[in-house]
């Protein structure tokens, strides 16, 4: 994920609606990932998410003239995206109820995690293998939406707490209680399956073989 | 006062975000220290976090980006359809 740039960010629209029209493909760049993966994460379907990105990046060129500064750049697309995903959902009706429980669930937590004592070390290489990519994407599509969305903004788009409840319109203490029931579900559902990942010897910050 | 297991759990989320007081950091740590079991689900918390950030785990798919830049030139050929001043 590359940093947002306020200043490079204000330039560019700037100049975007004094003529530049091309420089929309550099100001969108930085956001065009977080946007396909939140919308991924509301709709599931790799097809629909494409589609209303797709939609989203259109109406944000179009609406580039209200954009006040008064939040991030980033923050003010991934809300459109939202809105616009939440939109194609009402029309796929029948799909999503799975959120229905969560809603009213949040404040309950009895969380007993995974007790495992073998898994300490990051598989990191084990990221090369398909499987270990496809286990944890697979329980995080298997989260309630609420859970799905915060742990989608945070963990995997790493935008901050204050960031991912603007983008979300909740408060910064619903995703910090939101975040915490996601991890804990994703500790028990994971923990016991990574641990047959053998870790390597550890080469997380290190350069490349 | 000492915490129990649960106590940690509770907060191991906001522990990973560096989002507790000193004082309950503290008695975290003490706790993390003589506690094998919440050190373990600590560390795989942890684990699970750091590798949900790694761009490996998800992928775009094929195309995506292409697709959506020839998407933006077929509309930034049209005239700014808001009629607003261009300033």
């Amino acid at each position: 994920m590359t940093a947002p740039n306020s200043e490079f960010e204000a330039d560019c629209i700037r100049r975007i609606l004094a003529g530049e029209k091309h420089l929309f493909h550099d100001l969108i760049r930085p956001c065009e990932r977080s946007i396909y993966f939140l919308l991924y994460s509301l709709l599931k379907n790799e097809a629909e998410a494409e589609d209303v990105a797709q939609e989203t990046v259109i109406k944000v060129y179009q609406n580039l003239d209200k954009f006040r500064g008064d939040s991030q750049f980033r923050t003010w697309v991934l809300s459109i995206a939202r809105n616009e995903g939440l939109g194609r959902l009402r029309k796929i009706t029948n799909r999503r109820e799975d959120s229905l429980d969560a809603e009213t669930d949040e404040q309950t937590g009895d969380y007993t995690p995974a007790i495992l004592t073998s898994w300490r070390e990051i598989p990191a290489e084990a990221l090369e293998q398909k499987e270990l990519g496809s286990l944890l994407r697979k329980a995080i599509e298997g989260l309630p939406e609420i859970y799905r969305n915060v742990v989608l903004l945070r963990d995997i788009e790493e935008l901050d707490i204050r960031e991912s409840a603007a983008v979300l319109g909740i408060s910064e203490a619903s995703v910090k209680v939101r975040l915490h029931r996601a991890r804990a579900l994703l500790q028990r559902n994971l923990a016991p399956q990574l641990k047959g990942f053998a870790p390597v010897k550890r080469r997380w910050f290190g350069g490349h073989a | 006062m000492r915490i129990d297991c649960k106590h940690v759990w509770e907060h191991i989320s906001a522990y990973i975000e560096n989002d507790v007081d000193p004082q309950l950091r503290a008695e975290i740590d003490r706790h993390l220290e003589t506690c094998e079991i919440c050190s373990a689900v600590l560390d795989s918390t942890r684990n699970v976090v750091i590798l949900m950030a790694d761009d490996r785990v998800f992928e775009l798919p094929a195309g995506y980006s292409e697709r959506l830049h020839a998407r933006i030139d077929r509309e930034l050929e049209k005239p700014r359809e808001d009629g607003t001043p261009q300033h």
